[in-house]
């Protein structure tokens, strides 16, 4: 028996635990893991009552299509996001009540819910929120019909949900690591952390981040190789040249995140010295290894908001992008630094004051492209006709907070400070300081912006400004406390405090906790509200902002080839040119046969033998783990023997579905700004007239 | 704050809550109720007090780029709003020569004003550097421990766990390591942050220029026993400091071989006291003190044949509570 489920044991249920001992902390253990057995039974429920379980397979899981999987992504980035945010309320109410141990959360439970929440906002939230979105618009933007490797997309999507349900698991079995997201040894090695925590946490991010490198391959090929004709490196709209940085930081960065967890996981096993103490291992290079992942890590979560600002800012002043030269060069400039930099995560390790003023120096040059970005997009509004749309929201929060949190950065940059704050509340505040407005409203604004491409229907306005709302003033109300009670000495990672001065800050903070759930709440419902309203709200002809680029032209939702015909592309706003000049397709076009990737179980495969690769490793179920791995290896290879692997889709049916799409953006009524908000809005755009 | 919608739109909303939260941040820093001893805004030492200066003189270099933005960007939003807004529209204008020289330009002057004063911040400040002064340094060696600080004074034959006492006035040179995992001493009022790990030796220098309890502690998450894990510096005159040492040589246990390994286990400080018979009620301190004990620790790790959990005095094989391995306990927050 011992040998068939490894170290599992029945204690290992969080139920078992609250009912040996049913303290505060472990009732809310066991009513988290309760909820999530829960939700998957009611979930398993809904879909046999409303026998979807054959569509859901046949239109989502196994589909290769871009825009599918790109929303799966998304769908797993919005269920990851509910646990972080409910996490990271769930610290900061324990934070209000923990003068002199008052809190209600128990020393091991606290350490469990920062590494979770940083663990899952990183690799489980924000990695598939932008992968997903890239994987929706990179395609449609240059004129492309999929990415260049459909199957790698759904392998890659399979690896980081099998990542995911790796720390979903954590939660109803076993426990997941106290060491943080950044997994330090040697606390996450054998002789402190025995437990299968830190195990948990190697083997989510072992398989996100094979994945990660992956999409980064199919999205830098995608981007090199998919262009439509005409659409030059130089005319790709901002988006793409983010998405591109980010492919290539995804190629070279994730590689040693993956063999620093592996190592990691050697010395756990196996009995390796990597990063012991002793017999010549060196915790250090842990530390170097997580931080060349690490930094350019920050870069690639930032990067991609940066391009959907860029094309935020744009639409909704009703101008073309200012300095589009000097933002592709800070964006290289920046992906090519953020190299450069990873040692100032660890000033305060002791290295010689030369390495430390070598980096610190070399981190604060990055405020220069940095710098030059925000400096673009305040005059990409300069000059324009600025509508304040719920995208536009985030973006101006963005601008205002991200600048107040870059001041904070070169601060931290100046080892001498770094040495004060370091492992404070301030850095604590400083990084979500970057990462809630850099990343999180990038993300939510590129949702309510390209929602009614991939949808057909806009998301509601009312709860959408509602949202962005409670986002703003819930983030601010978290952190800028923190930034309070980080200088006045308050470290992080601490489950109580002694000085009493911290706690009417965390108290502040603590509220802001109950506004950023409340943010959430209202996200989900926009969604349920637009769902309900979507006729009134469609916008089939595919332009609902009057955007700029190629992906407007389309249709929304667009059909699964994306584009009839592959446009040619003569300018950087082509579709904006086209627009002003009342120039659109030509007339006598042939149409052609397009060939489509068949439908296949990989994906999902890869995610369950995935998942039972990681569950076997971290309980020690060595038979499990070598069938999983044979498995894997065997899918690969029987992929190989298979030839028929694509559809054709006859030109017939193409033209035929193109010229009815065609016929109902010329008959749709066209609409200027003004009515942008309104019903009337069905996507297509009268263009904004100079005076 | 509540969430409630302005009938003055968005942008303006948004604008007065950005200056609201620097406003707020600011009169924060300045309104002094940062408690005495616990931060570098209230420094007891001229690193420290260096320190506090280096954070507001970058701070007020960068506005110089900062401000421009959060005071534009509102400005900028107003006066081209779609509705009402005064801006002349120009839809395709999207480059300036000028523009674009200062906004490189200005970012780049800045930055080079920055590096300088951080190369030289970072040179003057170094943790290896010994302070330069008249009177010999006291020299400390720590030993960070799971879940306390050991701190011996070579030249005075004493240890202490948790409580530490200084010369005002007289340089104090530390030689640090660790004896469990990855820490980091920080004293946050007499000087920043230095990492301590099994196995190596780092330096740090600080000297307090009056009397005064410095709250210390490790900043580096290290299991059950960190958010407790908390120190005193105590900066005293010359005088009352020799006779604290003398207290300590009368009150002290011998500190060898067997009374560190039961010191060294998993524990809090007083839980060692505890272990050791000692009173629970005062920092634990010995007298004498095996020489070399320092050297040993730090050797431990560099024998062939390594270091292995159970002579590892951190891992958690030694601990009391955590005698089975977390994960069979069951400690979804079960640990009391």
């Amino acid at each position: 028996m011992n040998d068939f489920v490894g170290r599992l044991t029945w204690a290992d249920l969080p139920f078992a635990a609250a009912l040996a001992n049913p303290t505060p902390s472990a009732l809310i253990g066991a009513g988290a893991a309760f909820l999530l057995v829960l939700g998957a039974i009611a979930l398993a429920v809904i879909l046999t009552a409303t026998r979807a379980w054959s569509g859901l397979w046949r239109d989502w899981l196994t589909s290769l299509d871009h825009k599918r999987i790109g929303i799966m992504y998304i769908v797993l980035a919005l269920v990851m996001l509910a646990r972080g945010v409910i996490e990271g309320a769930l610290m900061r109410l324990h934070q209000a009540f923990a003068l002199n141990g008052g809190g209600f959360l128990s020393e091991d439970h606290y350490a469990e819910l920062f590494s979770t929440h940083g663990t899952i906002m990183i690799f489980f939230m924000a990695m598939p929120f932008l992968t997903g979105l890239i994987n929706i618009i990179v395609p449609l933007q240059i004129g492309a019909r999929d990415v260049s490797f459909p199957l790698i997309n759904a392998i890659s999507l399979g690896l980081t949900a099998a990542g995911a349900a790796l720390v979903m698991i954590s939660l109803v079995v076993g426990q997941f690591s106290t060491g943080g997201w950044s997994g330090y040894p040697p606390y996450t090695g054998i002789a402190f952390s025995p437990g299968e925590g830190p195990d948990y946490w190697i083997w989510s991010i072992t398989l996100a981040s094979i994945g990660t490198t992956l999409s980064g391959i199919n999205f830098a090929v995608t981007i090199y190789k998919e262009r439509a004709p005409g659409m030059t490196f130089m005319r790709m709209p901002m988006f793409c040249w983010t998405a591109l940085c980010v492919a290539i930081l995804m190629i070279f960065a994730l590689p040693p995140i993956t063999v620093a967890s592996l190592m990691l996981a050697l010395d756990r096993t196996l009995g390796f010295h990597f990063f012991t103490a002793d017999l010549g291992g060196n915790m250090m290079n842990f530390a170097n290894l997580f931080w060349l992942f690490g930094h350019p890590e920050v870069y690639i979560l930032v990067l991609p908001a940066f391009g959907v600002f860029s094309e935020v800012f744009s639409t909704f002043s009703g101008k073309r992008l200012y300095g589009y030269t000097s933002l592709v060069a800070a964006t290289m400039a920046i992906a090519i630094l953020s190299f450069t930099v990873w040692v100032h995560h660890f000033f305060t390790m002791g290295g010689s004051a030369y390495l430390n003023a070598v980096f610190g120096a070399a981190t604060m040059t990055i405020a220069i492209p940095t710098g030059v970005k925000i400096y673009d997009w305040m005059a990409t509004m300069y000059r324009g006709r600025i509508r304040l749309s719920v995208p536009m929201v985030y973006a101006i929060g963005f601008i205002m907070l991200f600048t107040i949190g870059g001041l904070t950065g070169i601060q931290l940059a100046n080892p001498t400070i770094s040495y004060q704050v370091h492992n404070t509340l301030f850095l604590v505040a400083h990084f979500h300081n970057m990462l809630v407005p850099g990343l999180l409203f990038g993300m939510l604004a590129g949702y309510t912006y390209w929602f009614p491409k991939v949808f057909g229907f806009r998301l509601d306005n009312r709860t959408g400004y509602a949202t962005a709302f409670c986002w703003i003033a819930g983030f601010t109300l978290v952190f800028f406390p923190l930034y309070a009670v980080g200088l006045m000495g308050m470290t992080r990672r601490t489950f109580d405090y002694t000085v009493a001065a911290f706690q009417p800050w965390m108290t502040v903070s603590a509220v802001g906790g109950f506004i950023v759930i409340l943010a959430f709440a209202l996200l989900a419902a926009q969604l349920v509200v637009s769902v309900r309203q979507r006729a009134r709200l469609a916008v089939p002809a595919g332009d609902p902002w009057d955007g700029r680029s190629l992906e407007w032209s389309a249709p929304s939702p667009p059909p699964e080839w994306n584009f009839a015909i592959i446009p040619q592309v003569d300018d950087r706003d082509d579709f904006a040119r086209r627009k002003e000049a009342g120039i659109f397709v030509a007339r006598n076009v042939t149409y052609e046969d397009i060939e489509l990737p068949k439908n296949t179980a990989q994906g999902p495969a890869y995610a369950a033998f995935g998942t039972l690769l990681g569950v076997a490793m971290v309980w020690h179920i060595w038979w499990l783990a070598g069938a999983s791995v044979l498995t894997l290896i065997g899918l690969v290879i029987g992929r190989s023997f298979q030839t028929d692997l694509t559809r054709i889709i006859p030109a017939a049916e193409v033209e035929a579905a193109d010229r009815a799409i065609r016929r109902l953006q010329r008959e749709t009524p066209a609409t200027g700004r003004d009515a942008e908000a309104t019903f009337a809005n069905r996507g297509r755009a009268l263009p904004e007239m100079a005076p | 704050m509540k969430c409630r919608v302005m009938p003055c739109g968005y942008a303006d909303t948004v604008t007065r809550r950005g200056l609201q939260s620097a406003l707020l941040l600011t009169a924060a820093l300045l309104s002094g109720c940062t408690p005495q001893g616990n931060s570098f805004f209230t420094p007891g030492g001229p690193v420290a007090q260096s320190e506090q200066s280096h954070f507001f003189v970058i701070a007020a270099i960068s506005l110089v780029a900062i401000l421009p933005v959060l005071i534009l960007t509102p400005l900028i939003v107003w006066r081209y709003r779609r509705h009402g807004g005064k801006g002349r529209y120009v839809r395709d204008w999207d480059y300036s020569r000028i523009l674009e020289m200062g906004m490189w330009g200005v970012p780049v002057l800045i930055v080079a004003v920055l590096t300088m004063q951080l190369v030289r911040n970072t040179l003057e400040l170094d943790p290896y550097r010994p302070i330069a002064s008249e009177v010999e340094p006291l020299r400390v060696e720590a030993v960070a421990l799971n879940w306390k600080w050991l701190f011996i004074l070579p030249d005075h034959g004493i240890a202490t766990v948790d409580e530490l006492a200084i010369p005002v006035g007289v340089p104090v040179a530390f030689r640090l390591t660790s004896d469990s995992g990855m820490q980091s001493f920080l004293v946050s009022a007499l000087a920043g942050q230095i990492y301590v790990m099994p196995g190596m030796a780092t330096r740090q220098v600080l000297m307090a220029d009056r009397p005064g309890s410095f709250a210390g502690r490790n900043t580096q998450f290290n299991g059950r026993g960190f958010a407790g894990q908390r120190f005193v510096v105590e900066a005293l005159p010359k005088n009352d400091f020799e006779a604290w040492v003398e207290r300590a040589r009368d009150a002290g246990h011998p500190l060898e071989a067997g009374t560190y390994a039961v010191l060294a286990k998993p524990s809090s400080g007083s839980e060692a006291a505890q272990a050791l018979g000692a009173s629970i009620d005062r920092p634990l301190r010995f007298a004498p003190v095996q020489a070399d004990l320092f050297t040993t620790i730090l050797h431990r790790y560099m024998r062939p044949g390594g270091a292995p959990p159970t002579g590892t005095p951190g891992a958690v094989v030694h601990s009391k509570t955590n005698g089975m391995p977390p994960g069979h306990a069951g400690t979804h927050g079960a640990t009391p």
